[in-house]
């Protein structure tokens, strides 16, 4: 494992913070883009809390804002695009000491005792944070390697670029090339077109933790993989974040995925969050007309093909979101308060809130079943 | 239109499938009967050709036939050479070996020797249609909808006037749910929606009254919302039009609703072969091949008490990585990753079995006596090849 850093392992993180230790906060986080026919909101006023060692699935349609969310969390938003609003981010603490590890993040602005403000960040300190602190791994992997340079290559220059100890990193690769299921020797000197889609992913998904870094953001990793792949490598995530302590932020359209990989689901609709619960919560009984609408439209091999159904409408514009809560142009209970009152997330159940005024309405009328049960009224 | 030529002329030594239609439905005939068809590429340059007589088996030796208004759902891993075989079955990329028969029409001797042939090779194309994965990218982005539209009506529907023409386009564009279509006629690719434009795609493959559309992971660039709403367009139209489909998809559950609402069938492929083929329920409540339960096994369920617990089970394979199709493994193909693979199964190929139900597999297990039973397990048997493999493909 890691020199130089104390590894700590909590044992019950699901249950112990839960509700203190947050990594990440992210609040009224709001990316637009000004476009020849107006303003276009692709994030709008987001606000959400990520806390330490969960597994945090953030699912949305193409055009929800998801990407742009694990942009945001990163400051990596693109030109012309603009991000205001706050990000947050807290350290780790060390064991048995109040102070952030300082050695890590002495030199960030800090907005609190031991908080870094990533939107404040200079250039530097934000080319250290991403990767050591936070890391992400996009799609497509056949693409991330550089086609001309062995996997080697890529984790050097990496290393070698955020001044870390090459020998020490290496040791740790080791580790996640074990966790990952791939033989390093191999691996390592080959160049990319010499490993299957799957390898690849998963060693991008090394080098994405090869600075263990606290949190792991991943934008559809396996969308391009095979089903056994995809598979694996979602237990793969779970024995990851179970052995090095991440947090990962696991970006989706494909809601059952993550039905068993995550501890939370934040399910977004017109570039906001409009449910977030516990996943057993969320799934067995959603609380939104949207979430409810989604899982009536999702086919599995077990349940009933006459229950289906697609969602009517379409999505909405970024230039022109509706008025009042973003899905009244498509949700089948709502009223005219729907179309002039933007409802904000409120709760429903213990650690589940959703953002609709008619919650108790549409878990009663709307209904949807998943596969191998009922669902509850 | 000919339809009088049988093909029981062409019974060879793959006659279980030829019988099974045989039986099945007696008197009739399939519009496309596809009959012990490989495709075979040889990889690399002109050198590396002629030194080395490596062949990658993109299809081998795979027989099905696709009747009136029936769907064919072909399911597998990325490289199982289904899109090869949906064009093969088209009449897009021409067969190794076998025969592609068109209303006993074998296709290819059609475009090679026109004379003798009952129907035109201009009439077989017509016939048989494709829709494109990306809608984006089968659509071109600097042409309105309606000229689009009106290339193929041009082509094989001459006699037309531009006034009828529009006609026709506006009649599509409504049977595609495209409505007005005045106004989606005069529209640009990029100002329509993804879903709006694979419903143009269909709509173009059905201008052709096609009897067969070939459907190449048609949904899978759509939202997961609209998923089940193409699918369902693509079924009514079904009706209206009677068109039979080769749908191919990698996602079970997808496959399962297509195969189920239409009464079609699913038919599993892996390295090239299709390896089970049957009615929908039969082959995902019952499925008699493993590589057939391996895919069942893969397909997330949404139920999250459900997911959870099989988030902790190991996958029922040997090995995650599929081999090389290169060098595809000797007897059973799948026997490298198959949890219940004998001795016998390493050199031993097996042919298609009927099962009790409707589908056939190539498995030995269908068979109540064979000597697969008898043989040894592979495990101990086989141990040194197989480490050796092992640490290759998936090392740890």
């Amino acid at each position: 494992m890691a020199i130089g850093q104390t590894n700590q392992s909590t044992a019950d993180e699901e249950t112990d913070d839960a509700d203190e230790d947050i990594v990440m906060e992210v609040d009224d986080a709001r990316v637009q883009f000004g476009m020849s026919r107006g303003q276009a909101w692709v994030l709008n006023d987001v606000s959400l809390d990520i806390r330490r060692e969960e597994i945090l699935a953030v699912v949305g349609e193409s055009g929800s804002g998801k990407s742009m969310f694990a942009a945001a969390l990163m400051d990596a938003v693109e030109d012309p695009g603009h991000l205001s609003g706050d990000v947050t981010y807290y350290p780790r603490e060390e064991e048995g000491d109040d102070s952030p590890s300082a050695d890590q993040i002495g030199s960030y602005d800090t907005v609190g005792d031991d908080a870094v403000d990533v939107l404040g960040m200079t250039d530097g300190e934000l080319k250290n944070f991403r990767w050591e602190e936070v890391s992400m791994v996009f799609q497509g992997a056949m693409n991330s390697f550089n086609p001309t340079m062995k996997i080697k290559g890529h984790f050097h220059e990496t290393i070698q670029a955020h001044n870390a100890v090459l020998e020490d990193r290496m040791e740790h690769v080791r580790d996640l090339f074990q966790a990952l299921h791939l033989d390093p020797d191999r691996v390592m000197n080959s160049y990319p077109h010499e490993l299957s889609g799957g390898m690849k992913q998963r060693a991008l998904i090394a080098l994405a933790l090869v600075l263990e870094p606290e949190v792991l953001v991943m934008d559809e990793p396996t969308a391009a993989l095979d089903l056994l792949m995809q598979r694996s490598i979602i237990s793969m995530l779970r024995e990851l974040r179970d052995e090095f302590d991440l947090t990962i932020v696991f970006i989706t359209h494909d809601l059952p995925l993550v039905a068993g990989l995550s501890d939370r689901i934040g399910v977004m609709y017109a570039f906001e969050f409009i449910e977030v619960g516990d996943t057993r919560s969320l799934l067995k009984d959603a609380a939104h007309p949207y979430t409810r609408a989604l899982l009536r439209s999702v086919p599995s091999i077990d349940s009933d093909i006459d229950a289906m159904q697609p969602i009517e409408g379409a999505r909405p514009d970024p230039v022109n979101i509706p008025t009042g809560c973003s899905f009244h142009p498509r949700c089948p209970i709502a009223d005219d308060r729907c179309e002039i009152e933007d409802p904000d997330l409120v709760s429903v159940d213990d650690d589940h809130s959703a953002a609709c005024f008619y919650t108790d309405q549409a878990r009663g009328e709307l209904e949807y079943t998943l596969d191998h049960g009922a669902t509850e009224d | 239109m000919s339809t009088d030529e049988p093909t029981t002329d062409d019974v060879t030594a793959d006659d279980a499938a030829v019988d099974d239609t045989a039986s099945d439905v007696p008197d009739d005939e399939p519009i496309l009967s596809v009959d012990d068809v490989s495709v075979h590429y040889e990889p690399g340059g002109i050198v590396t050709r002629a030194l080395s007589d490596k062949k990658v088996r993109a299809v081998d030796g795979v027989s099905f036939d696709l009747y009136d208004n029936d769907i064919v759902v072909l399911v597998g891993e990325s490289g199982c050479g289904k899109t090869t075989l949906g064009k093969t079955a088209i009449g897009l990329e021409k067969p190794t070996e076998g025969s592609v028969k068109y209303r006993g029409q074998d296709i290819w001797n059609s475009k090679e020797n026109p004379r003798d042939a009952d129907i035109e090779f201009t009439e077989i194309r017509r016939a048989m249609q494709i829709i494109h994965q990306d809608p984006a990218n089968a659509l071109n982005s600097s042409r309105r909808v309606k000229a689009i539209l009106s290339d193929p009506l041009k082509k094989y529907r001459d006699e037309l006037g531009p006034k009828e023409r529009e006609d026709t386009i506006y009649r599509f564009l409504e049977f595609v749910d495209m409505m007005p279509p005045e106004d989606y006629a005069e529209r640009y690719p990029h100002q329509l929606s993804g879903g709006e434009k694979q419903r143009v795609a269909l709509g173009r493959a059905l201008l052709m009254n096609p009897d067969v559309i070939l459907a190449d992971e048609a949904i899978s660039a759509l939202d997961v919302s609209l998923r089940v709403g193409m699918m369902d367009l693509i079924l009514d139209l079904q009706d209206t039009f009677d068109t039979s489909y080769i749908f191919i998809s990698h996602d079970l559950a997808n496959a399962r609703y297509l195969a189920k609402r239409a009464g079609g069938r699913i038919a599993i492929m892996y390295l090239g072969e299709i390896v089970e083929i049957g009615p929908p329920e039969e082959i995902l409540q019952n499925p008699t091949h493993p590589y057939t339960k391996v895919l069942k096994w893969s397909t997330p369920t949404v139920d999250p008490d459900v997911a959870k617990q099989r988030i902790q089970e190991d996958p029922p394979v040997r090995e995650v990585d599929v081999p090389d199709p290169e060098d595809p493994p000797s007897g059973c193909k799948f026997h490298t990753r198959c949890p219940e693979a004998r001795e016998v199964c390493t050199t031993e190929e097996p042919e298609r079995y009927e099962t009790a139900g409707e589908s056939t597999t190539a498995c030995f297990r269908a068979l109540e006596t064979h000597e697969y039973w008898n043989s040894a397990e592979l495990a101990d048997a086989d141990e040194d090849e197989y480490d050796a493999q092992e640490s290759a493909g998936f090392g740890d």
